[in-house]
């Protein structure tokens, strides 16, 4: 096995659906081990790509592989090397939790036990609960539980944080890391940012149904888009300048202006900063 | 649990298919007594309507066994309710249960998982034939020890109950995995399914005397499984005098048997085309 063995392998990825056309000619590769963030707006493609991975949905065009199987001819074997966290979860929750757990650890043949997974969530307490009874954020935590209750190679996590308080994101990052360091492959689709930033090893940015940038979190959208910005204001008006030396640019400034500079504020864009510029521009392209 | 064991290589084997449907079986069953409208409206039903029939009709004879007796309201009854609960603990509960099981995720998340479809029916049927037991069995018990029905002493007669129930409930549990695909979401599926089972429940001798209903309606209801699973049950518990009411004069056991296997087949070949984890296209 090489290091840079791939989990995920996707080569001109297209689903059409009608006219219209969901995922426009995708690659990318998730390597063994590392957790791959896909980011983008809603309706740009990212949970139609994820099910087809997963095997819920047929492609239109395009080679895929999960785990080296084509996901549209998955079988059990394959599917029980798979953790699987979807979007949402409507399910009437007539079991308790430890009885929810136990239940899906009967279908892996190599379940982590149910005792630690419930205290890896956080919901030791609620172990003998309805989960029909749980609050939202409570369930969302046994649906993670359940992706990973087969102790899963590859594990999918769709926007697996929606609608939890920050104590309860800081505490799944947690869990998080101890499946990274244990070797667990991710794909994670997200809303927040900073959860990419906090857990992933690279990233896809996908928009307009295509793969607009692959690049390690830190690299995404190129070295020019982290290019720090000083802005600052002259007489009335606003300026604004891109410089790798910031603190030069300010004290040519105050040299020349004998003063402290208006308004004066030195910005290194953020993760954020960097992806709505990507993704901006991609809207910028299509619309011209 | 096999949380030593290596993986295996194959998880298609027929005796993990048939383990996971009996431990699917336990969890159906346990889930299924927590779902507060599926014990009313499929498990206690027909318990309440014997009971209405019972109390409301308790002056009036239904017919005359051959020593005399009369046919208490409770005792022609019984029956008929029991015929209901075959065809709700079958084809109603698993028709509403698979549509809601659908629209709210819980197939899209067994689809993900390693569990054999086959596992997943057995389940369904398991589920089925233990609520439709427990079901039976309450009625058999309230009809005996609240409203005094006679129970029969012949064990033929007990012969035709075994059969006409496993056949009644597996028939129409088959039935309501087919049906299950028609409700386009979770929330219209007691719409779409209860209204098919009371119109059945009306036409087929269960609230109403089956005697009593125009031959046009019998001939329809003939067409339809809980008519026979009816008259099944009918040749079970009344006494034989009241066989010459009965099409053609007879509990014709043959043509229950008949009628059931035919619908047996084809909800099975129904459930088989139309049963899907999820909707790839969709």
């Amino acid at each position: 096995m090489t290091t840079h063995e791939n989990v995920v392998k996707v080569r001109g990825l297209r689903k059409t659906y009608g006219a219209m056309v969901a995922v426009d000619g995708v690659d990318f590769d998730i390597h063994r081990g590392e957790t791959f963030a896909l980011l983008g707006p809603n309706g740009a493609g990212k949970s139609t790509t994820i099910e087809i991975l997963e095997g819920y949905r047929d492609r239109s065009a395009g080679d895929v592989r999960v785990l080296g199987v084509d996901p549209a001819h998955g079988g059990l074997d394959w599917k029980a090397r798979l953790g699987i966290v979807l979007q949402s979860s409507g399910e009437s929750g007539a079991v308790t939790v430890a009885e929810q757990l136990r239940h899906f650890a009967a279908l892996y043949p190599n379940p982590r036990s149910v005792d630690e997974v419930i205290a890896a969530v956080g919901l030791e307490n609620k172990a003998g609960t309805l989960i029909r009874k749980l609050s939202g954020g409570q369930r969302r935590r046994v649906d993670v539980a359940v992706g990973i209750i087969g102790a899963p190679e590859l594990l999918f996590l769709d926007e697996p944080t929606t609608g939890f308080d920050p104590e309860a994101r800081r505490s799944f990052w947690q869990l998080i890391r101890t499946l990274q360091s244990e070797g667990t492959s991710i794909l994670l689709t997200t809303h927040y940012l900073d959860e990419a930033a906090q857990l992933g090893d690279r990233a896809g940015v996908i928009a307009g149904g295509r793969m607009i940038d692959v690049a390690p979190i830190a690299e995404l959208g190129g070295v020019d888009a982290r290019v720090p910005v000083v802005r600052w204001r002259e007489q009335g008006t606003p300026h604004e300048q891109r410089t790798d030396a910031p603190a030069a640019l300010v004290a040519e400034l105050v040299a020349r202006l004998g003063s402290e500079p208006d308004a004066l504020e030195v910005i290194r864009p953020s993760l954020e900063d960097v992806y709505l510029d990507l993704v901006g521009r991609e809207n910028a392209e299509v619309t011209a | 649990m096999s949380g030593t064991q290596l993986r295996p290589t194959r998880l298609g084997g027929t005796t993990r298919a048939l383990r996971l449907g009996a431990v699917r079986i336990g969890y159906e069953v346990r889930a299924y007594f927590r779902q507060g409208d599926t014990v009313f409206f499929t498990f206690l039903f027909p318990v309440v309507m014997l009971t209405i029939f019972s109390v409301s009709f308790s002056e009036g004879s239904f017919g005359q066994a051959a020593d005399g007796t009369e046919v208490s309201a409770a005792h022609f009854y019984l029956p008929a309710m029991l015929a209901a609960g075959l065809l709700l603990s079958g084809l109603q509960n698993l028709a509403i249960d698979i549509a809601m099981e659908k629209s709210d995720g819980t197939l899209k998340r067994l689809a993900g998982s390693p569990l054999p479809v086959v596992s997943y029916f057995i389940g369904k049927l398991g589920q089925s034939l233990t609520t439709g037991a427990l079901q039976a069995g309450l009625l058999l018990l309230l009809g005996f020890t609240v409203f005094g029905v006679p129970l029969p002493e012949q064990p033929e007669r007990w012969l035709t109950f075994a059969w006409v129930f496993v056949v009644g409930v597996v028939t129409s549990a088959m039935l309501g995995i087919a049906l299950s695909a028609v409700p386009r979401s979770g929330k219209s599926a007691t719409a779409v399914v209860i209204p098919i089972t009371l119109v059945l429940q009306f036409i087929s001798g269960v609230y109403l005397s089956f005697s009593m209903l125009p031959d046009w309606l019998q001939t329809v209801a003939s067409a339809f499984p809980l008519k026979w699973m009816a008259q099944g049950m009918r040749s079970v518990f009344l006494p034989d005098t009241l066989e010459v009411l009965e099409q053609g004069e007879s509990w014709n056991l043959a043509g229950v048997a008949i009628a059931l296997a035919v619908w047996l087949v084809v909800g099975l070949v129904l459930a088989r085309i139309t049963f899907r984890w999820i909707r790839k296209d969709a």
